[in-house]
Formats: C-alpha cells, sequence, structure tokens
C-alpha cells in the first residue's frame, strides 16, 4: 500500500477518500453513485459502500462528478532562444488543477540536429521536478534520419512515448519535406505510434512573410496577414493524404479554422483514421485582436496556426467538436511574458507564439459547447478527457470513473459564473486572450491522485508529485482499424507472361523520367513463366535498322488470335 | 482580301470561296438557322438570301448543325522523350484532330531542364510549321525555376504569343517544382497576365510509393495506378488551389483524372477561386481497370499520369461536373507511344513513357457520353469542346464563335451517325486505341478548317504544313477581369501604432532568428527595405497612450509571478477589456 508516486510526500492531506451523493458522469452514461478512492485509484463504486472509519467524505449533493480533464497539447517550461516561457511545469500544472485538468501531456522539443532523448531526459528532469498532476509526454520530430529513427523506435519500446509530432511549417528549421513526413509516418505506423502534425504550409508563409515586411508591415497583423487559413488547410489536407497512403493514424494538432476543420470532417467521412484537435484559443476567441492598437495585447494572441479573423470560427469549432468531426482539446499553453513577445516588436516573425488555455479549457467548452445544447455532459467528457485516454492508449486508467481508474477526479458546478482576467488566473502571463470573458461552469472541487487539491476555491498542488504516465504503442482506439486496413491493403501483381515483342531505343539522359526513384530498387526480371507465354506479342523480329512501326502499319497478329489486343477484356 | 493569311503559299487551293446552306448555326449561347459564307478562311457574311459571287463551291447543311470546330487545348504530338519521339508527330496529330472535327491544336513545349525555354519553343514552332495541319498554339512547360526563367516567360508572353504556362507538382527530381517555387512562378504568371496550368500530382509521395512497390515485386502497368492513388492527384489540386489563390493567379488544372480531384476544383470554385479544370478524352471515355489486362502492351498502352482510375464510375462523374460547368474544357492530352516504345518498360513501370490517344475521339466521345444522354445541350457542347478553351486562352471571338470576322473553322456535326472506334480505322500511328470497341454516337460529316474543306464523305484531304501558328495576348479577359477586380482589394494595410516602448527580453541569437525569416534570402533587395523601414518609425504623441510605458529600472529583474501588469497611463482599461 505504498506510494505509486516516485517520492514522498511530506504533507499526506487525505489519502482515503469518500464521494457522496454525486452524479458520476462517464463519456457513455450518467448514473448516481458514490465513489470511494484510497492511494490515488478509486477501489468501490455503487451505494451503501462498506468503507474504513475516519474517511474524509465530501458530500457532493448530486452534483456531476467527471474524470478530470486531460490537457493533450502543452507546452510548459519551453525554451526559446535563450529564454523560457514563464508558465514552468509547477505554475502550468497549478493552472491546469485549477481549471479542472489532472493530467497534461506536454510536447518535447529538441533542437534540429540534437538527440531526441536527450531532449526526453530534459523534459522528464523538468517535469518530474515541478509537475503537480500526472503528465505524459509527445515528442517532436524536428529533424529526420537513421539515428532519429532508432532513437523513435527506443521512446516507443522504453520510454512510453507513443505519439510523435512533425511540422510542416516553419521552413528551414522544423519544417519536413514530404518524402520525410511520408518516410516518419510509414515508421511510426509500423511501431505503433501516433503521428501528430503541424498542419502549416511553411513554404509560401515564408513567401508571405518576406511579401508583408516588404509591404512595411510589421505588427502583429502581419501575422496572421501571412499565414491564412487556407494555407493550415493545405497542409491538413497534405498531411492526411500521406497518412492515408503510408496507413497511419494521423491526429492534427491546432484545428483553428473553419477550413482545416472542414477537411478533416471530409476525410473522416471519406473513412481516414484522423482525429482533430482544437485548441481553447481556437474554441473560445478570434484573430481580430492581431489589429488590436495596443501592442501588447495584439502580440499576446500570436501562435500559428493563427486564430481566425472570422469571428464565427469559434462557434463553427464548437459544433464541430459537439458532432464528434473534431475529437479532442488541448490548449497549446505556452505564454510569454510581454518582455518576451516584444523580442518581436519591430517584426513580427520574431514574435514567440503561443498563448494560454491550461486553465480556462474546460470551463471554456462548458459555456460554449454544453450550455448552448451543442453537447451533453457526457460528450463533454469525451472531447475533455476520455477521447484523449484512448488516443494515448491511457484508457481506461485515465479518462474514466470506474473501478481501478486512476482517482483524478472533478466535481463539477454547472451554475458558477466566472469571469476570466489576468488579474485571477494562476498563469505568470500579463495578459490573457480570453479576458473579460464570462463563462459558466467550473470545478468545485478537483481531485488528483487520490487527494483534494482544490477545495472551496483553495489550491493546495504540491510540486513534483506528478508522476510520468507511459503510453505504450497501438493503441485500440486508432490501431484496431489500421490493422485491418493493413491485411486488406496488400497488393498483389498481375500474372502475364514476359513481354518479348521490339523494344526502342531509349537514352537515359534525363535520369529517367519517372523513374529516378527506381534506383534503390534494381529491376528484378520476373522468372518466364511459359505457361502464360501466350500472351506475348510474338510478332516476326523487326530488322534494327528499319523504323520499327511505319505509321500505317497495324499490330501483327499474336499466336492467341487478335481477341485481347482488340477486345477491352 | 487578296493573299493568303498563312505564311506560306499552298499549291492545292481547293476552295477559297464557301457557303454553307440552311445550317442551324451552333454557338454556346444559341442555335439558329443561317446559311454562311467565308472567303480567305474568314466567316464574311452569316443570313437568309446572302449576295455571293457566282461560282462559289456550295454546302448543303439540310438543316444540320454548324458549330465553331473543336479547340483540343492539350496535345503532345511529337514530343521527345528519352531519346524517342511520340508515336504521332504533328502531321499524324494534326490530321487526327481534324478527322475528329477538331480544328485547332494547342500542344505542349517541354522544355528539358537547363534547355531554354526560348529556344526550346523555337523548336516546337518549326516541327508544327513544317507539319501541322490545322491551326495551333503553344503552352510552354517551366520544368525548372531560376532567374533566367522569368526573363524567358517575359519574352514569350510579350514576343512569341504565348498566355499560357504548365507547371509540374510531379516527376521528382525531373520536372518536379518546389511550392516555393510554384509560389514564385505564379507570381511572375500573374504580372505577366498568363494562365498557370499545373500537372497536379504529388510527386514526393508518387516517388516513395514507386520505390515501395517495386520493392513488392509489382513491375507490370498496374503498378503505374497502384503508385498513384488518386488521393495524391487531390492533394496537389489542392495545394495548387491554395497557392494560386494566394498569389491572386488563375489556374488551370490539366488532366482532371479522377472523381476527388474534380471535387476539389468544383468546390474550390464554390469558394470563389478562378480555376479551371480540364478533364481530358481518356478520363471522360474510360477508366483504369485495365491496367490489370493480363495483355501487358494494352495494359501498358492505357498509361498516362495522372492515371485513369480505377473506379469505373469516374467517367460518368466526370461527364457530369462538365455538363453543371464545374469542370470547363475538354483536351485530349494526346501523346502515343507505340508498343516496342512503351516495352521500354516492360520490366519496370516506371520506365513505360506516358500517355494516351484521344484528339480524334474527343468531339464524338463527348457527344455521346453528354449530349446524348441528356447531360447537356448542343450549346454546352459548343462551350466545353470550343468556346471556352477559346476564352481562356483569349483566342474569342476570333475561334470557338461562328461570326462574322471569326476564322472559318467549322464543322457540319451529324448527331445520328454511329462509329466504334478502333486502332484498325483510327487516323494514328500507334497500335492500341484506348477506346477499342467503344461505340460514339455523333460524328463531323463535314469539316472546313482555315475556309477549305478538309474532311468530306469520310475522306480526308489535309495539307502538310499549312497550319498557322495563332498567338495569344496576356490578359484574357475571361479569367482577368475578376483577378484584377481582387488585386485591387487585396491591398494589405498594417495597423498604425505607437511604438511600443516596454521591456524587451534579451535574446541570444540562436540559428532560430533565421527560421522565420530565412525566406527573406531569395530576394537581398527586401532585406534592405525591411531594414530600412524598421528604423524607429517617428513616434507618434497621440498615439502613445496605448503602448505600454511601464518601463521602470526593474524592468530588467525577471518577473515574479505573482507580479502583475504594471498599469499604463492610460489607464488599465485597454489590457483587460477587449477592444
Amino acid at each position: 500500500m505504498s506510494y505509486q508516486g516516485k517520492k514522498n510526500i511530506p504533507k499526506i492531506t487525505s489519502d482515503r477518500l469518500l464521494i457522496k451523493g454525486g452524479r458520476i458522469v462517464n463519456d457513455d452514461q450518467s448514473f448516481h453513485a458514490d465513489i470511494y478512492m484510497e492511494d490515488g485509484l478509486i477501489k468501490q463504486i455503487g451505494d451503501n459502500l462498506i468503507v474504513p472509519g475516519g474517511v474524509k467524505t465530501i458530500e457532493a449533493n448530486g452534483k456531476m462528478v467527471i474524470p478530470g480533464g486531460i490537457d493533450i497539447h502543452t507546452h510548459f517550461q519551453m525554451p526559446y532562444r535563450g529564454t523560457t516561457t514563464v508558465d514552468d511545469f509547477n505554475q502550468g500544472s497549478k493552472a491546469a488543477l485549477a481549471g479542472g485538468t489532472t493530467m497534461i501531456v506536454d510536447h518535447v522539443i529538441p533542437e534540429p540536429g540534437t538527440s531526441l532523448m536527450e531532449a526526453y531526459d530534459q523534459w522528464r528532469q523538468w517535469a518530474d521536478e515541478k509537475t503537480c498532476c500526472d503528465y505524459s509526454l509527445h515528442v517532436d520530430i524536428t529533424h529526420w534520419n537513421d539515428s532519429v529513427k532508432q532513437e523513435v523506435d527506443n521512446l516507443i519500446k522504453e520510454k512510453g512515448v507513443n505519439s510523435f509530432h512533425v511540422y510542416m511549417a516553419y521552413k528551414d528549421y522544423y519544417q519536413m519535406s514530404n518524402s520525410e513526413l511520408y518516410e516518419v509516418f510509414t515508421f511510426l505506423a509500423e511501431r505503433g505510434g501516433i503521428a501528430q502534425v503541424h498542419a502549416e504550409n511553411g513554404e509560401i508563409i515564408a513567401e508571405e512573410q518576406a511579401r508583408m515586411l516588404q509591404m512595411g508591415i510589421t505588427g502583429p497583423e502581419g501575422h496572421v496577414l501571412s499565414r491564412p487559413e487556407e494555407l493550415e488547410a493545405e497542409a491538413v489536407f497534405r498531411a492526411i493524404t500521406i497518412a492515408s497512403q503510408t496507413n497511419c493514424p494521423l491526429y492534427v494538432t491546432r484545428v483553428m479554422s473553419k477550413s482545416a476543420a472542414d477537411i478533416i470532417s471530409q476525410a473522416r467521412k471519406k473513412g481516414n483514421v484522423v482525429f482533430g484537435e482544437p485548441i481553447t484559443a481556437s474554441l473560445g476567441t478570434d484573430g481580430t485582436h492581431y489589429w488590436s492598437k495596443n501592442w501588447a495585447k495584439a502580440a499576446s494572441f500570436v501562435t500559428s496556426p493563427p486564430l481566425s479573423p472570422d469571428p464565427t470560427t469559434p462557434d463553427y469549432l464548437n459544433t464541430l467538436l459537439s458532432s464528434g468531426d473534431l475529437s479532442v482539446t488541448g490548449s497549446a499553453h505556452c505564454t510569454f511574458s510581454v518582455a518576451q513577445k516584444a523580442i518581436g516588436k519591430d517584426d513580427f516573425t520574431q514574435i514567440p507564439e503561443g498563448v494560454n488555455g491550461v486553465e480556462e479549457r474546460m470551463a471554456l467548452i462548458w459555456d460554449k459547447a454544453v450550455t448552448t445544447g451543442k453537447m451533453d455532459e457526457n460528450m463533454f467528457v469525451a472531447v475533455t478527457s476520455t477521447n484523449a485516454a484512448k488516443i494515448l492508449n491511457l484508457y481506461p486508467r485515465k479518462g474514466r470513473i470506474a473501478v481501478g481508474s486512476d482517482a483524478d477526479l472533478v466535481i463539477w458546478d454547472t451554475d458558477s459564473i466566472r469571469t476570466i482576467t489576468a488579474k485571477t488566473h494562476n498563469s505568470a502571463a500579463e495578459y490573457n486572450v480570453f479576458e473579460g470573458m464570462e463563462l459558466r461552469g467550473a470545478p468545485l472541487v478537483v481531485i488528483c491522485q487520490g487527494k483534494i487539491v482544490l477545495e472551496d476555491g483553495n489550491l493546495h498542488a504540491t510540486s513534483g508529485v506528478g508522476r510520468f504516465i507511459p503510453c505504450s504503442p497501438f493503441p485500440d482506439f486508432a490501431y484496431k482499424r489500421v490493422k485491418a486496413r493493413k491485411q486488406l491493403a496488400v497488393l498483389r501483381a498481375v500474372p502475364r507472361g514476359m513481354y518479348d515483342g521490339p523494344v526502342s531505343e531509349f537514352s537515359m539522359s534525363r535520369g529517367g523520367t519517372p523513374s529516378a526513384s527506381a534506383r534503390t530498387s534494381p529491376t528484378k526480371q520476373p522468372v518466364r513463366n511459359l505457361h502464360q507465354s501466350g500472351f506475348s506479342l510474338a510478332g516476326p523480329p523487326t530488322p534494327d535498322d528499319v523504323p520499327i512501326r511505319p505509321a500505317g502499319r497495324r499490330i501483327v497478329v499474336p499466336p492467341g488470335g487478335r481477341s485481347n489486343i482488340t477486345s477491352l477484356s | 482580301m487578296s493573299g493568303y493569311q498563312g505564311k506560306k503559299n499552298i499549291p492545292r487551293i481547293t476552295s477559297d470561296r464557301l457557303l454553307i446552306k440552311g445550317a442551324k448555326i451552333v454557338n454556346d449561347d444559341q442555335s439558329f438557322l443561317a446559311d454562311i459564307y467565308m472567303e480567305d478562311g474568314v466567316i464574311k457574311q452569316i443570313g437568309d438570301n446572302l449576295i455571293v459571287p457566282g461560282g462559289v463551291k456550295i454546302i448543303e447543311a439540310h438543316g444540320r448543325m454548324v458549330m465553331p470546330g473543336g479547340i483540343d487545348v492539350h496535345t503532345r504530338f511529337q514530343m521527345p522523350d528519352r531519346g524517342m519521339v511520340a508515336a504521332d508527330d504533328f502531321y499524324q496529330g494534326t490530321r487526327a484532330a481534324l478527322a475528329g472535327g477538331t480544328t485547332m491544336i494547342i500542344d505542349h513545349v517541354v522544355p528539358e531542364p537547363g534547355v531554354s525555354l526560348v529556344a526550346a519553343f523555337k523548336q516546337w514552332r518549326e516541327w508544327a510549321d513544317s507539319k501541322s495541319c490545322c491551326d495551333y498554339s503553344l503552352h510552354v512547360d517551366i520544368t525548372e525555376w531560376n532567374k533566367g526563367t522569368q526573363e524567358e516567360m517575359e519574352t514569350l508572353v510579350k514576343d512569341h504569343g504565348v498566355n499560357s504556362f504548365l507547371v509540374y507538382l510531379a516527376y521528382k527530381d525531373v520536372f518536379q517544382l518546389s511550392d516555393c517555387q510554384i509560389y514564385e512562378v505564379f507570381s511572375v504568371i500573374r504580372d505577366l497576365g498568363a494562365i498557370a496550368q499545373v500537372h497536379a500530382e504529388n510527386g514526393d509521395i508518387i516517388a516513395e510509393e514507386q520505390r515501395r512497390i517495386l520493392e513488392l515485386g509489382i513491375t507490370g502497368p498496374e503498378g503505374h495506378v497502384l503508385s498513384r492513388p488518386e488521393e495524391v492527384e487531390a492533394e496537389a489540386v489542392n495545394r495548387s488551389v491554395t497557392i494560386a489563390n494566394q498569389t491572386n493567379c488563375p489556374l488551370y488544372i490539366t488532366k482532371v483524372m479522377s472523381k476527388s480531384a474534380a471535387d476539389v476544383i468544383a468546390l474550390a470554385r464554390k469558394r470563389g477561386a478562378v480555376v479551371y479544370g480540364e478533364p481530358i478524352s481518356a478520363s471522360l471515355g474510360t477508366d483504369g481497370t485495365h491496367y490489370w489486362s493480363k495483355n501487358w502492351a494494352k495494359a501498358a498502352a492505357f498509361v498516362t499520369s495522372p492515371p485513369l482510375s480505377p473506379d469505373p464510375t469516374t467517367p460518368d462523374y466526370l461527364n457530369s461536373l462538365l455538363s453543371c460547368g464545374d469542370l470547363q474544357v475538354t483536351g485530349s492530352a494526346h501523346c502515343t507511344f507505340q508498343t516496342s516504345q512503351r516495352a521500354v518498360g516492360k520490366d519496370n513501370f516506371t520506365l513505360i513513357p506516358e500517355g494516351t490517344n484521344g484528339t480524334e475521339e474527343r468531339m464524338s466521345l463527348i457527344w455521346d457520353k453528354c449530349v446524348v444522354t441528356g447531360k447537356m445541350d448542343e450549346n454546352q457542347f459548343v462551350s466545353v469542346t470550343s468556346t471556352n478553351a477559346a476564352k481562356v486562352f483569349n483566342l474569342f471571338p476570333r475561334k470557338g464563335r461562328i461570326a462574322v470576322g471569326s476564322d472559318a473553322d467549322l464543322v457540319l456535326w451529324d448527331p445520328d451517325i454511329t462509329k466504334i472506334i478502333s486502332a484498325k480505322s483510327h487516323n494514328l500511328a500507334v497500335e492500341y486505341n484506348i477506346f477499342e470497341g467503344t461505340e460514339v454516337r455523333g460524328g463531323p460529316l463535314v469539316v472546313i478548317s482555315q475556309g477549305k474543306i478538309v474532311l468530306e464523305e469520310g475522306s480526308l484531304h489535309t495539307t502538310e504544313g499549312c497550319g498557322r501558328y495563332i498567338s495569344r495576348k496576356p490578359f484574357p479577359d475571361h479569367v482577368y477581369k475578376r483577378i484584377k477586380a481582387r488585386s485591387r482589394l487585396t491591398e494589405l494595410r498594417g495597423v498604425p501604432r505607437g511604438q511600443y516602448d516596454g521591456p524587451v527580453c534579451e535574446v541570444t541569437v540562436t540559428p532560430k532568428v533565421i527560421s522565420t525569416v530565412s525566406s527573406v534570402k531569395t530576394s537581398p533587395a527586401k532585406q534592405q527595405q525591411q531594414q530600412q523601414f524598421t528604423p524607429q518609425p517617428v513616434r507618434n504623441l497621440h498615439q502613445s497612450g496605448f503602448s505600454l510605458s511601464g518601463a521602470q529600472i526593474d524592468d530588467n529583474v525577471p518577473r515574479r509571478t505573482t507580479q502583475r501588469i504594471v498599469a499604463p497611463p492610460g489607464g488599465k482599461a485597454n489590457i483587460t477589456s477587449l477592444g
């Protein structure tokens, strides 16, 4: 009965907990029952539970108890050109807990050219020291070669990483070519990983940025002008095409625009295994603020892909999230101080990118999607927690209230109303992109690892208690389908006799038009099958010096008769 | 009215003056009964009871349809490929075109990478001038991109009457251009007032797939279609639409072969993009199931890129989109190779020279699939086979219309004639016809090119070399009216702000600085400009209230997490409220 965590926590507030009279909300159903937890796990669910004496009891009074949120996309403590984002793992995970999120998944970003493994270890060290809730890691692949491939393999097999992120933007830096994407996706599909993409066409962005700067547009509005939403949609389309070719499950991070979301929902209708992740910012606000006269405010909205200037976007994305076309939500929380953003005060391309959202995510989705009747409470659980757990292969440990699951719970108050402001938020940033927004719905009590961390509006988070949760490859949620398709997608050649008619002379001077790619496999000579040789064109040999076939001359009769030439069999 | 418009004297002038009596003239907008009188290759009069000189040759139409001769916007006659040459040269090809009711072709100039565009253009001119039997024009393919290319494009537009350029998104390491290069090409094309054409397939993925399929031991023609699934075509169409939209450049997709690609075009048009789609005879008339034929030579005859879709419902679908206007023009992409030439790829499908026939069959095929089935009427038929092409490529109304002053390129169409297409009777130099055995209803009865009868009673009277090069001016109205209006609208403006004078974080200059701006490197001029600009705009005191002027001595001290932003002089309002 020792601690699952790696450390002894000095002040154990409540090892055993009983929630009485709650309405348990999972992604599939809601029901009334009591929950008893011990040692960070849910031990019993039901009525009239027999529990040890002296257990701390929380009276839920019929309020909803939901699985703690999983924020599947954060960038805490991210290094940026010698500085670091203002919310480190402590500050960030505190903000997460304050908003009802009990697990975060952060992105490891190795500098191009450096080892993935070292970067992973570095992130583990930072997170283990400071995180107040459980966490997992995605690893970003910022360059590609055989040693990276080896490292990816090791990360999947030994380090509990099952999702890797690639960039289609940031030309000459993180950006991968189509061929590299194809190779990465092929490899991930083999090893059971999830391919995540930052979808924007970096080539065109680079051109557009140069054009904007040339026109003298240097403020944050240049950021969104140089990254129109079409470029996002284009890259999503391309990523889907490559993923579908390689039969690799695809996960599009940061769905920011209607067009990108449309492409994802279309692809899902065509049967592609693709998941879309709108983020707090795209669900809650829009890109009109880039034109704010207050530079610092405008700059605080800078993130990529940018928020869409179309103010109807958030509502649209909430609708698609509710209909299941978009599957999971993250925050892409990555905050910089105004002073850091000001690095790009004379050139928008230098503004560090990222917005807040880890704390606001749950309440925002509740307000925009549940109170408006777009989705019900069960769907809310699915998009804020369960689906993420399934993709990460952590289900049902996370993302569900069930016996044996982790005791990460939230008692949700559907009626509480809060106004978001930088004055009261738990992030270290001076600006909040949701400033002034009034949201209905908030966590009343947050239980993380079986301990109460939020109660009566007070946070009792403990730095460093967060455990790394390893994710195993081949999550059923994505791979059951992928496996079935793999079996189907076996390609077969047509058995034919060898062609033994005349062959033109040709030069390979051009490198052989489309054959450039054939270089890797020296042409295989199929063994001649004599049983099928009747199909060949056995015309009389033509003298070499005579032009092979004068214009008027028709094909010679093959031994099997003309039928297979003139009829469309 | 003396002298030939053409550049040469033709020895046997069969009929300089022609009168068609009792015709039902079919243009793209209306049909009406009238007589047509032409002289010197130009339509001189249209009406009833025309007063014409004596001794004029008269054709009795008996109320049959007379329509503008077809324009085949996409041919590749006599195309060189790795030392071989496409089987149908300009003579054979244009003869076949005329036999099918097409009186003008637009061929593609394909410069080998490294060869000057203008030199290649002149080479094609020479080939075509000596052999072509009907009027022709030329598209020029951009097979590589550098500074010189831009100047050559300018020359071609200004001095040589070229207004369309094709770029390849496929053929990796040979013709393929990167997204960046395409962006630049499109920008140049828009400035020149030309049309950007694309061969839309994702060459990177194809290269990977080809390798995979060869590794699996699949070497026959079925490997061609397996390595080029239609998604890869749709992806490239989508990407080129995106880039064209960004650059406000009119886009023309050649060879629309699949439903998904056509859908992407239709969708883009609904969103307002200026984009045109060109299905070809092959994609309208047959499908890709033949790649699995046990007869290698037959399977190889269907090899073209993008490949024919293995989905047999594709032709019908494309014909429907053509009828509703989502696709606008039709070509044949006629590029034929003999079996012995195809056999270069007998052990490796990636080596099979690509192309299918279709210039002769195009008109009849569309009539049969679209007009006979009631998908379109005769006027729409004229649009998609002739008028739209003339409009897009700025040949209208000289071509693509029956009107006084237009060229006398006419077809007397018989809607009832039926014919079975077969390699035995076609006018091509190849052994296979991909439409073999297809029965089509509708065909040309009389074909008049440059005012002379070239097809009558089933016999062709063509003259080698009488085809004229038709030069095309830039900025076709049909396309550029909209583009011009849009470029006026899309002027971008920066937000006038006071200078930010708050604290600025120190940064180490790591390579990341270069990341996003690296593109500037292509034009050093831009960088200078930018640097000239960045030097502090004059501070506008009227707007200074917006800046965070909280500069204090402790600015260099890292902020404590609990510390909130200091109040700017103007009060907190513009910070906390979403103004």
